[in-house]
């Protein structure tokens, strides 16, 4: 009988395949920004800054990043005012005119739960040791329609380790501020504030997911959800919670804010996906926000490579 | 100055021009960019929100013209009508041409399978034979009786269009909930002069109240 001895090269060691994507997205990066500098004969700002500022205000340097599409960005204009954000209002145009009520600095972060040392951190102690990066995601909305964001942030992976979760800590649960002073949407009761979402910790850990602190080579309108929010390019918008005061790690799945408004909705994985229609509209297509034609919405908004073993064995159809 | 002005004649052109003025002002909007980020949803919302707009002012004729005393009012009813089924048709025409590319399928999907299209697609359609039966050639043809039967269907559609509209938004339920009341308003005001009308039968016998008519 033939035997053969396991194989030699351990899996620890084994590239991770969102690495050796990666890689090769450098290769093919590297390779076009030669080009485009060997024609041009200048770098401007090469890999140190990527998308220019564009109210000229609050600049923020960041180092480009493997991780980004080179899909065509959706307007400035268009991101900073057609915002979903209900703590200001429900109209998607009115928090980027009522979001200066919200006081993004001082502020800070209590980080509790399953965690070797819970504290409140001040914004810049979270963000201090990490190297700021500009990722260009696409963001499907729950509702149909999507953009292209230049967002800059860090990985949220690499802020947890410095939190050093427990073995308890499966996942983390994220909560916005609650201030009807500062926000007034919550004065009424739309949802049940604060508005709190969850990720299991895999998908926090994961290098795709970051803490958003700008946009657009600046930092983070308020409207956007400043000062500090998530970004989970792979799930709907509203899995991205913004102006967060906490993260708390646990042991169990938390409920978020959307699951408990409408359960048969919303679930808690809310993965983009194009085969689970929402009960009241179709997930099949899109429309790109400056784009008359839909677009066909792709599995894991696009990023199937890199998330999709996250949930192999799954029943996405259940576990949507 | 009123009486300078006013002029009879003028109260139906008047009202013509302003029901178009919704029209009017998406039309600039969009020729001037200025539908917002999302275009197509906007004329969606928009012309969905005219629609139940003008089915509410339709149903409010009746009532303020009793109320008031002024029954000119009436000369309204069938052209309001008509400019509710008129917003509705772009409504329709938005969701089929703009917002699905006619493709026939998807459409289908959605009429089955999403409820507030499904009573959005209904209300449209029975809209319809009211459009159609609004000429006074066809009232005739039908008989008073049975058109104004047929046109009761207009109380359905009000409801229809508030349930389309309170389904399909996510959480905040003010706006529809809104319309909700004031239709509720407007049909409450006929089950209450039906039932006045029941129990003080006529201020008049019967008979005399036949021969006047």
């Amino acid at each position: 009988m033939l035997t053969r001895k396991a194989s030699e090269i351990k899996a620890s060691e084994i590239t991770d395949k969102t690495l050796y994507l990666a890689r090769r997205q450098f290769l093919r990066t590297a390779s076009t920004t030669a080009l485009a500098v060997a024609t041009a004969g200048v770098a401007p700002g090469l890999l140190t800054s990527g998308v220019a500022a564009q109210t000229g205000g609050n600049v923020l340097e960041a180092r480009k990043s493997l991780y980004s599409t080179e899909e065509a960005l959706t307007p400035y204009k268009d991101v900073t005012h057609y915002n979903n954000f209900y703590e200001l209002s429900t109209d998607k145009y009115a928090p980027a005119q009522l979001a200066k009520t919200l006081r993004a600095t001082p502020w800070s972060v209590v980080v509790e739960g399953e965690i070797a040392k819970p504290a409140v951190y001040h914004l810049e102690d979270v963000l201090r040791p990490h190297t700021l990066e500009e990722r260009i995601y696409r963001l499907r909305c729950v509702e149909g329609w999507s953009m292209v964001i230049p967002w800059i942030g860090v990985p949220l992976g690499e802020v947890i380790k410095r939190f050093e979760p427990t073995s308890k800590a499966k996942y983390v649960a994220f909560t916005t501020l609650y201030d009807p002073e500062q926000l007034p949407g919550q004065r009424r009761a739309v949802l049940t504030w604060p508005y709190v979402e969850g990720l299991r910790m895999d998908e926090a850990m994961h290098p795709l997911t970051i803490l958003a602190v700008g946009l657009y080579g600046e930092v983070l309108p308020n409207q956007n959800g400043a000062p500090l929010r998530l970004v989970v390019p792979w799930k709907y918008g509203f899995k991205s919670v913004k102006s967060i005061v906490k993260i708390r790690f646990v042991e169990e799945q938390p409920v978020t804010t959307w699951m408990a408004t409408a359960p048969q909705e919303y679930g808690f994985y809310s993965n983009v996906n194009p085969d689970v229609p929402h009960p009241r509209w179709s997930q099949a297509h899109e429309r790109r926000i400056g784009e008359f034609a839909k677009r066909p919405t792709l599995p894991f908004n696009g990023y199937a490579d890199q998330v999709a073993h996250l949930y192999a064995g799954m029943d996405l159809q259940k576990y949507f | 100055m009123r009486q300078t002005l006013w002029r009879p004649w003028l109260l139906k052109p008047g009202v013509f021009g302003a029901s178009l003025i919704p029209l009017a002002v998406l039309a600039w909007q969009a020729v001037t960019d200025n539908l917002g980020a999302n275009p197509i949803k906007e004329i969606t919302e928009q012309t969905g929100l005219w629609t139940l707009r003008f089915v509410l002012i339709t149903l409010t004729i009746t009532p303020a013209r009793r109320l008031t005393g002024w029954n000119r009012l009436i000369q309204l009813r069938r052209m309001l009508g008509l400019f509710a089924f008129f917003y509705d048709g772009l409504h329709f025409l938005t969701y089929v041409w703009l917002d699905q590319f006619f493709v026939v399928p998807e459409i289908l999907a959605d009429v089955v399978a999403r409820p507030f299209i499904t009573v959005g697609f209904l209300s449209f359609v029975l809209l319809i034979p009211l459009a159609v039966t609004s000429t006074t050639k066809m009232i005739k043809r039908l008989g008073g009786m049975w058109w104004q039967r047929l046109h009761r269907l207009v109380y359905g559609i009000a409801v229809g269009g508030v349930v389309h509209y309170l389904w399909l938004v996510k959480a905040d339920v003010q706006s529809p909930l809104t319309y909700g009341g004031l239709v509720a308003l407007l049909l409450g005001y006929r089950v209450w002069a039906a039932s006045r009308r029941r129990r003080q039968p006529v201020h008049m016998p019967r008979r005399q109240a036949t021969l006047r008519t």
